[in-house]
Formats: structure tokens, C-alpha cells, sequence
């Protein structure tokens, strides 16, 4: 699988090939990785990883295997590593129950502080874990306001000129499918109008909602929304209404 | 009326008690050999297997010694202190379990017998289940997951400890499946219970009566005496023929459907026809094109799995009350539900298995002395090889059902946690009780402790689930479950059968503005794939109906009428078996003797004797492999004959060989009989000049490296994957109170099978992944057995253009590259030019 082969690379390219974008004027840059980098303010961005996955089904008698969070943390420190950010910000489901940073196990919690260090660091709470984080650094929110750009978790229902603008969110897990000659490629993926922008999601156990489904209806003018797919090793972009050839 | 053969004992001084004499005499009958001997036999303690074919009164023989015990044991007196079941009969089939008790009562009630015979489904009312436990009938009908549900429960132990019988019936049916695995633990479980407790197994006829004799007594370290046989040979020899046609056979192909004119006539010269297929698709196309030409309006019925229930019980009662002409079904109804007067099967495509032909023919004519009349219609030429191999075997009674095999594991880790949650087990108790059950007598200690951690915490080698448990070591060594959610969980995921995520189909109506209306009734199910490739507009066939795909609505499909003939086809693949080791192995030995070949229509012979001429017919035991250029494209032909499955993978370890020795391969085919590889460079020449060597290219090691690597790309792992995940419980088949479909499913098990890939390769639910795909989707077992024969027996050809024997699968290949209702013109084009250039 894409985000775990990813994970399990010991090696990341230090010079993937990104994509500059604009979201409501402001420079952002879109990684293969998954996360959104802003290099006026220097933040990162990361959306839904989900930590600890594994163990909230575990509470719940599934004995799902207990390597997601270990994966989307190498992830996470890796795309730190190459962008040296001034402020990380995770937009919400953080964690996939509330118990999650609760019984998060000790080496997992060091890896976080290890990231954290010397940095800022926000978690935006997200409908699976509105309650916030235990001993783990940074500070907890429901929203962030910055550098012209307002973060939350769930994208707001307010669509259409005139509606939105300048929200970065997450929640929805965008992906997008690409359809050439009869075969498809279905890809996580940044997605944006230029005035809004979904976060595709970070954790290794996501999974991802098509773009076409009814959940993203009304979420962006479909005219000028532009599907950002993540590759390997570079960020592929696709207009909306070329998706399907 | 008593022609029945049966091996006696000779001691037909059986005490059949009065009310039976009495029963028997009225009704002008005879007890049959079988049934006394049966009878008899179980008395003096036997565990017994009875093998006869349809109407020879398996059914009262299966339960004669219970009703005698129970009569000798009179009617229980009110007030006594609580009396559990006396038998417990077990059937793969609710609608069977049904069937049975309406049988059953019959005498019962006729004799005056003071015995209660209730069933208990999934479909049985709460309140009846909890009465029953409460107050037990004598006899109680019941399938494989209720006998599971009753063993995981605290009561279990009172509520099974009178039981003296358990009757299963269709056997040979069971055992192979992975609900058999689950039953044979259920049986041993049983033993403990009531550890007098004797089995009968009814069943049809099986290659080899003995794997069933030692299925029903406790294997392990002291093994019991196999049960008891008695076979009941014999009955009419049945009347089979393979359908005389004007028309040309088709070349390839799966649906008869020019042979639809003559299985019409026959439905007019008899009483009532059952007409079998091998998928749903057929069964829906079969079905439609008889109506098209129905002119008689003949009641003709259709019956699949996929159809709402309802709308099957209606089939079922007008069969039972003659109400029909015909019934187009697929293997919904091959078990023995008696359906009222057949006089004619009509089997279309090639039965694929000489003992599934026989047992599908046996539904015709319930009475076993007269002959049962049988039609084959083969699809295609390789079909018409295949029905006469079939059909030769049913003559000299040649068996092919397959062996019952390993335990599954995912099952075992089912069965464990159902065991915690009776009461607790003493891990070395259970160990000793679960290799008491045949199919998992080899199972070793060491998986068993691995099982039992799997089912704790998951199994991980990062203990990271300790504190989350579902079953705990108790201080004196047992297990126990840790909470009553765990028991409530393992009820709502028992089971062994995974369906894939399926909609329902709902037909709503269209108004004069193009909107669809609300309502309308449900047809069925289809599987949620086929719709995927759907768009709104196009047209399927199902129900018997041409509907046109509206779109998905929650967990429903929407369809209206489409008023068209010529519909976009359903591609179920369900249903469809693979051809059996045995029926290939005639078809084979047909092709390399001339003698053999006699019985086959001319056109048949014509085309195998062009091939003789223009290529060869390879002998028995030799691999033959074709090569020749079409088109811009090189073909290479393997003639393997075992099954699709096998074939498949074939396909995908010989590509990979093939890239990296420089052929090029662009892609394959497999059919039942062959497999096709093309490329775009010269595979022939390149065999020629020893650039390539066949013999390097079919050896055996390709089951080692490339079937590894092959294995971390392959998909079809991940399809195995997601059923062990759960049947062992690692996730669940549905949340207590918020029921999903399968495509709402919270996790994707594709995510958790490549988790797992790569962080823990040797992790145990991996291991039953790779166990069930050996034989399963893979068939790597069988392949494996064809690579070992044919080393040393390839025999190569090199053509300047296409066989005649390759026909039908260059046909495979056109079929699967053109999409669309454009196929069959397409498809009948290249028909022709390539047999021309065939046969020319």
C-alpha cells in the first residue's frame, strides 16, 4: 500500500517534486507526503492522522495489528525533517477515539516530544477526539486563525461566491480517482478551489471519499477545483472536470 | 418394491417396536435392508455412515433408531427433573431443516409416538429459541451455526447432556467446507457433553466413503473404530444422453444458448423439468431466452441465490405442488429438498464433476427404483468432451468429490473464543478435544497456543493489546472470557460464509418527468462489484428481467423496467466450480485415444481430427504447447487442463518468467482446459533456438520466489484475507445495533492485510490467508501436482498459424478486451475469420 510502503522506506527523497498552489492568496505548498507547508509563516499542516487506530478498535474487541501509529509517525517525522517547520498544526482526529493520546504507549509518546522540540505545536481538535490531548506537547484548539488562513477540522457548510474563504480543513479524507485508457488510479489528495482546501488524510489507516461523493457536494466551485493526487515522489494535479478523461 | 442392495449383516431380526411394524404394514411397505441394518448396527453402539443415492429413505433410516429409543423410552412424565434434546439433526440447509420436520412429523403423528420435533434457524423467533432451552423437543433440526450457538453458551452442558444421537445429513456436502470445520469441532465438543452420544451421517455417494467414516468418531491420539458403512449401490442406472443438435456447437462460450429450441421441446414432452446451470448469469440469460420463445406460456420458474427469499419460497411451494413445468436453478437447489414430481434434469454447461452430475441427476424421480432421466447440453466443444467424460463416469460409477482436507484456522480461532465463552477451558483439555475432530487431528500444539493468542490479543509480537484482551488466564490456568461483551460479540460474528458486499436491488418506476418514483418491490441482491462498473442508463439482466441501473441509493439499487431485449449481462462469476482432477484426466484421456472418441458428435471429431492433422493431440500424460504468430502479436498455448483456477496462476507466475527472459508477454487468458499467453516477441523461435527452455519455464521452483513475489502484488489475497479476518473475529461482521453493509465497513481489511505484510509476514492470520489460497482461489496445490507430472513430457509445436484446438481460447481472449454491448457483433466476426483460418 501507498502511505505504508512510504512508511517503510528508509530513505526519503529530500527534493520530491511538490506543488506551489494558492489558497485565497497565500503561497502553500502541497507535498507527496500529505502535508501542506506555508512558507510565509512557516507551518505545516498535517490533517486526520488518526493515531492509535489500531488500538481504539483493539478497546472494542477488534485486535486490529498494532503498527499504524509507528507508521504515520515515520511519515510525520520525515516530512518535519524536510521542511524544519516553525509551527506543526494537526487538524483534528488527531487521534482516532478519546482515549487514544491517553494510553498512547511511552516510545510512541517520546517520538511526538522528539518532533516536537524546538518548534511550535497546535492539535485542532477533530470529532474523534473533541476533548483534546494528554501529556503531549503543543496546545489544544478547535480553530486557528493565522496568516490569512482560518483551520479547523470540518469543513464549514457556508459554500459558493461569496461563501468561504481561506479555509484550510480536513475530516472529509479527499481522494480522487484518475481514469485514462480503462485503467484507474484512485489517489489521496489535496483538493481546492482556490478559496478552500481539504487536507487529504495523514494516517496510514485513513482510507480516503471520493471526491465525487455526496458527503464533498457543495464543498467547492467544482469549475476550478483542482485535485492535487499524491505519488511517491511527486504531487500529481488534475483539473476536476479531467479526472475521468 | 424392496430392490434395494444392501450389505447385510444377515441379521434381520431387528426389534422394530410395534407402532412401526403396525406404521409400515398400513402403509402396504417393507422396511428397506438399509434401514434395518442401520438400525441394528447403531443399537449395538455403532457410529454409522449410511451412503445411498435419493429416494431410497435415507431420512427415516437416519432417524429409525432414535424414534425406536425414544418410543422404548416413553413419553417423559410431568414434573420429572429437566430432560435435554435426545437427537440433534444437522443440515447445511435451513429450508432443509423445514422440509425434514414436515417429513418427519408424518409418522410421528400417523404412529402416535410420544416424541416433540422442533427446528431451531436463524430465522426461528426469540421467544422459541429461549422456550426451547427451557424446555428441549426430543428432537431438534438444526444447522451447523445454531449447533455453534448453543455450544458457547452456559447452558450448554445441561441442554446436551441426554443427547444420544446426532444425525447429519448431506454429509459429503458438509465436510468440505469450512463450515464443516466448524461442525466436526462442534461434534467434538458434543462428545464431551454426552460422551455415549453416537452419529449417523447420511450421504450421497463420495470418492471415498472412509475420510466420512472417520469424520464422524474422535480422531487423535486414540482414535475410535471408523463408523459403520452401509452403502446402498444400486437403484436404476439412469438414462443420461447429451443433447442432439442441428446447430453448430459453439467454440466457446458458457451459455447453450443455441441449443435453447431443443431444451424447450424437452420441457414440452415432460411433466416437470429441472434445469440446471453452473452461475447465476446463466441461470438469468437461460431463463430469459425461454421465455422469448415460450409460445405455450408454459409455467417456467427461475431460482438462484441472488433472488429475495420471498421470492424463492414461492418457487419452492408451486415445485412442490406440481404447479410447474420447468425451473431454471443453479446450486440453490442441489440439496435434497423434495420437490414434488421431476421426471427430466436438464443440466446446461458441463457439470465440471462426474459426482456433482450424479447428485444433481438424482433429483429427478424421487423413487429410486425407476430410472431418473438426464440431458446434458454443453456449451461448447471442450463441453461436449467434458459431458461424455461425465457421463461415461456416471456409467461405471466414477466419484470425484474432493477430499476433506485441513482444518481452516481462521475457524479454529472462531470455535476458541465460543469455547471461552461456554465456560473456561483448560487450554491442554481443549487442545486433546480439537484434535479429536478429523480435520484438525494434525493441528500442533504450537499453533493451537498461537491460536489462543490470536484470539486473546491479537497475536502480535508487539504485546501492546495486554490490557484489551478478550480471553484471560485465570490463576489455576484456565481461560476465561473477560467480559459478557465478548460472548454477545461472538454471537452476532459466528458463522463461516462471508458474503461479499451485496445491494439490494429495488425496482422503482420512472414517471412521464424522468423521476423515479418511491417504493416498488425488492428483487434481490447483487453483488455491490458488478454495480460498480455500472453508469445510470445501462441495462442488466436479473430477476428474469431486462433492468435498467438507475443508481445506488444507501445500500440499495435502484433499477426500472427497461422495456429492451438486448441487455448490457450481469458477469457473476459465482458459482462457478472448477473443473475436477478427475473429469480432466478423462478429458484427456480422450484426446490422446481415438477409441475413446467415438461417442462425440461429428462435428467434434471433425474438429479434433483437422487438429491431429494440422497440429497433434497431445498424449495422456504430455503437456502440449503451441506457438504461432497473429496478428502483430506471438501466442503461446498451453493445453493443461486444470481448471481456471490452477490456470490463473499459471498465467501469472509464467508472465513474470517470461519478462525476464525477454518474450515480451503482454498478457493472458485461462479457461477450464487451457491457458494463453501473447507477447511481441517470437516465444516460438525463441524455444526454437534455445533461447528459451520449456522445460526451464515449467519447473517447479516457480511455486517458490515468483510465487512469493507475485503474492505481495496479487489482489486475490487480499479476498481470502478479508474472509479469515472475519471468521477468525479480528474484525466484525456487524456492530450490535448499527448494522452496515459491506461497503460501509470502518477498516478496510486490504489496509490491515498490507499492515500486517509488512510489519509482521509470519503474523497467524496471514499464515491461514496463504493455507486457504493453496486451495482455494490459487489452486496452487493442484498446479503443483501438474508441474511435477509433466517434467519430461512437454511437447512443443511450432505453428505458422492458430490450431484448431486453440479456437476457443483466442475466442476467451477477444471476449475479454471488448467491452460493452458491441461484444457480440465483434465476437462473431472474429469467430468466423479465425476458425476459416483454423480449419482451412
Amino acid at each position: 500500500m501507498h502511505r505504508l510502503g512510504i512508511s517503510a522506506r528508509t530513505t526519503i527523497t529530500t527534493a520530491p517534486a511538490t506543488e506551489d498552489i494558492l489558497i485565497h492568496g497565500v503561497a502553500a505548498v502541497c507535498d507527496p507526503l500529505g502535508g501542506l507547508y506555508l512558507p510565509e509563516t512557516g507551518m505545516l499542516v498535517v490533517s486526520d492522522l488518526h493515531l492509535e487506530k489500531g488500538a481504539a478498535f483493539a478497546r472494542r474487541g477488534m485486535m486490529l495489528p498494532p503498527y499504524d501509529t509507528i507508521a504515520t509517525l515515520n511519515i510525520l517525522a520525515a516530512v518535519i525533517a524536510r521542511y524544519d517547520p516553525k509551527i506543526v498544526v494537526s487538524l483534528g482526529d488527531n487521534f482516532h477515539d478519546r482515549r487514544g493520546s491517553e494510553f498512547l504507549p511511552a516510545d510512541l509518546r517520546g517520538m511526538i516530544a522528539e518532533m516536537a522540540r524546538g518548534r511550535d505545536w497546535i492539535w485542532i481538535n477533530g470529532n474523534h477526539d473533541p476533548d483534546g490531548t494528554t501529556d503531549l506537547p503543543g496546545i489544544s484548539t478547535d480553530e486557528l486563525v493565522y496568516g490569512g488562513l482560518v483551520f479547523r477540522h470540518e469543513p464549514s457548510l457556508i459554500s459558493g461566491p461569496g461563501g468561504i474563504k481561506g479555509e484550510v480543513a480536513g475530516h472529509l479524507h479527499p481522494s480522487a480517482t484518475v481514469r485514462r485508457r480503462e485503467k484507474y488510479v484512485r489517489r489521496p489528495c489535496f483538493a481546492t478551489d482556490g478559496h478552500r482546501l481539504l487536507m487529504p488524510a495523514f494516517g496510514v489507516l485513513a482510507g480516503g471519499l471520493d471526491l465525487n461523493h455526496k458527503a464533498m457536494q457543495g464543498i467547492f466551485d467544482r469549475k476550478t477545483l483542482v485535485a492535487h493526487l499524491l505519488g511517491r515522489d511527486r504531487i500529481y494535479s488534475v483539473r476536476y472536470g479531467n479526472l475521468m478523461g | 418394491m424392496d430392490r434395494i442392495e444392501a450389505k447385510s449383516p444377515g441379521n434381520q431380526a431387528v426389534a422394530l417396536p410395534r407402532p412401526f411394524v403396525k406404521w409400515f404394514s398400513e402403509k402396504g411397505w417393507q422396511p428397506r435392508a438399509h434401514q434395518l441394518e442401520l438400525l441394528s448396527r447403531a443399537q449395538a453402539g455403532e457410529n454409522m455412515l449410511l451412503i445411498a443415492p435419493t429416494g431410497a429413505g435415507k431420512t427415516l433410516a437416519g432417524f429409525l433408531p432414535s424414534l425406536t429409543d425414544l418410543v422404548a423410552r416413553g413419553k417423559i412424565p410431568p414434573g420429572s427433573a429437566f430432560t435435554g434434546i435426545h437427537t440433534l439433526y444437522i443440515s447445511p440447509l435451513k429450508a432443509l431443516t423445514v422440509d425434514i420436520e414436515r417429513n418427519l412429523l408424518k409418522p410421528v403423528t400417523e404412529m402416535e409416538l410420544a416424541v416433540t420435533v422442533e427446528n431451531r434457524t436463524g430465522d426461528t423467533p426469540q421467544s422459541k429459541r429461549q422456550r426451547q432451552k427451557l424446555n428441549p423437543p426430543d428432537i431438534l433440526l438444526t444447522t451447523p451455526e445454531q449447533v455453534a450457538l448453543l455450544l458457547a453458551n452456559k447452558e450448554a452442558t445441561r441442554f446436551f447432556k441426554d443427547l444420544k444421537y446426532v444425525v447429519l445429513d448431506e454429509l459429503h456436502s458438509l465436510v468440505t467446507s469450512k463450515r464443516g470445520h466448524l461442525l466436526s469441532l462442534g461434534l467434538a465438543r458434543l462428545r464431551k457433553h454426552a460422551p455415549d452420544m453416537q452419529t449417523i451421517g447420511l450421504s450421497a455417494t463420495v470418492a471415498d466413503p472412509m475420510d466420512l467414516q472417520r469424520w464422524l468418531v474422535p480422531q487423535g491420539e486414540n482414535p475410535s473404530p471408523p463408523a459403520g458403512l452401509v452403502h446402498v449401490t444400486g437403484g436404476a442406472a439412469p438414462d443420461i444422453s447429451i443433447l442432439g443438435t442441428d446447430s453448430r456447437i459453439p467454440w466457446s462460450g458458457h451459455v447453450s444458448t443455441y441449443a435453447i429450441p431443443e431444451v424447450y421441446e424437452a420441457i414440452r414432452r415432460h411433466k416437470t423439468t429441472l434445469i440446471f446451470v453452473n452461475t447465476r448469469f446463466q441461470a438469468e440469460l437461460l431463463f430469459q431466452t425461454l421465455w422469448t420463445i415460450n409460445e405455450d406460456n408454459l409455467p417456467i420458474a427461475l431460482h438462484h441465490g441472488s433472488l429475495d427469499a420471498s421470492q424463492r419460497r414461492k418457487v419452492e411451494a408451486a415445485m412442490a405442488e406440481n404447479r410447474l413445468r420447468a425451473v431454471v436453478a443453479t446450486s440453490t437447489l442441489d440439496m435434497g429438498i423434495d420437490w414434488g414430481d421431476i421426471d427430466l434434469v436438464v443440466h446446461v454447461g458441463a457439470p465440471k464433476g462426474a459426482s456433482r452430475l450424479a447428485q444433481r441427476i438424482g433429483r429427478a424421480n424421487h423413487r429410486m427404483d425407476e430410472p431418473s432421466k438426464a440431458i446434458l447440453v454443453p456449451a461448447n466443444r471442450f463441453e461436449v468432451m467434458e459431458c461424455q467424460a461425465a457421463l461415461d463416469a456416471n456409467y461405471i460409477g466414477a466419484q470425484d468429490t474432493p477430499p476433506v482436507g485441513e482444518g481452516a484456522l481462521d475457524v479454529l480461532a472462531q470455535h476458541v473464543l465460543g469455547m471461552a465463552c461456554a465456560e473456561p477451558f483448560d487450554p491442554v483439555a481443549l487442545y486433546d478435544e480439537i484434535t479429536s475432530a478429523s480435520p484438525y487431528a494434525g493441528l500442533t500444539w504450537e499453533m493451537f497456543e498461537r491460536i489462543v493468542d490470536f484470539v486473546a490479543t491479537g497475536g502480535y509480537a508487539l504485546r501492546s493489546y495486554e490490557r484489551y484482551a478478550k480471553i484471560r488466564k485465570m490463576e489455576d490456568g484456565r481461560w476465561r472470557v473477560s467480559n459478557p461483551q465478548i460472548a454477545q460479540q461472538y454471537r452476532m460474528n459466528l458463522g463461516t460464509i462471508v458474503e461479499a458486499a451485496e445491494l439490494n436491488v429495488r425496482l422503482v418506476k420512472r414517471n412521464a418527468k424522468g423521476t423515479l418514483g418511491r417504493g416498488g418491490m425488492t428483487l434481490g441482491k447483487v453483488e455491490e462489484y458488478f454495480l460498480e462498473q455500472l453508469v445510470q442508463g445501462d441495462t442488466f439482466l436479473f430477476a428474469g428481467k431486462v433492468l435498467r441501473f438507475e443508481g445506488i441509493r444507501e445500500n440499495q439499487c435502484l433499477v426500472s423496467n427497461a422495456f429492451s431485449l438486448d441487455p448490457k449481462i450481469p458477469a457473476y462469476a459465482g458459482g462457478r466450480f472448477p473443473l475436477t482432477t478427475y473429469l480432466a484426466d478423462q478429458v484427456r484421456a480422450m484426446l490422446a485415444d481415438s477409441d475413446r472418441r467415438v461417442n462425440l458428435p461429428d462435428q467434434v471429431r471433425d474438429w479434433l481430427s483437422i487438429q491431429l492433422e494440422r497440429s497433434m493431440l497431445p498424449k495422456q500424460d504430455e503437456l502440449l504447447i503451441e506457438t504461432f504468430p497473429r496478428g502483430k502479436r506471438f501466442f503461446m498455448i498451453a493445453y493443461c487442463f486444470e481448471g481456471r483456477l490452477a490456470h490463473q496462476t499459471l498465467g501469472m507466475l509464467l508472465t513474470r518468467r517470461l519478462e525476464r527472459a525477454g518474450a515480451r508477454p503482454l498478457g493472458f487468458v485461462a479457461t477450464d482446459y487451457s491457458l494463453a499467453i501473447w507477447g511481441l516477441n517470437d516465444i516460438g523461435a525463441m524455444i526454437g533456438d534455445g533461447a528459451l527452455s520449456l522445460s526451464d519455464l515449467f519447473d517447479e521452483d516457480m511455486l517458490g520466489d515468483d510465487l512469493e513475489s507475485w503474492l505481495d502484488e496479487s489482489y486475490m489475497l487480499k479476498r481470502t484475507f478479508r474472509n479469515c479476518a472475519v471468521i477468525s473475529g479480528l474484525i466484525e461482521r456487524r456492530h450490535p445495533g448499527k448494522e452496515k453493509t459491506g461497503r460501509q465497513v470502518t477498516v478496510s481489511t486490504d489496509l490491515i492485510y498490507d499492515v500486517l505484510r509488512s510489519h509482521e509476514p509470519d503474523h497467524v492470520l496471514l499464515e491461514a490467508t496463504r493455507r486457504d489460497a493453496a486451495t482455494g482461489l490459487l489452486d496452487i496445490g493442484r498446479l503443483g501436482d501438474m508441474l511435477a507430472r509433466i517434467k519430461g513430457h512437454i511437447t512443443h509445436r511450432d505453428l505458422d498459424r492458430v490450431s484448431p484446438l486453440a479456437v476457443p481460447i483466442m475466442l476467451e481472449i477477444g471476449k475479454e478486451s471488448v467491452p460493452g454491448e458491441a461484444q457480440d457483433a465483434v465476437l462473431a466476426e472474429a469467430a468466423e475469420e479465425l476458425i476459416a483460418e483454423a480449419m482451412s
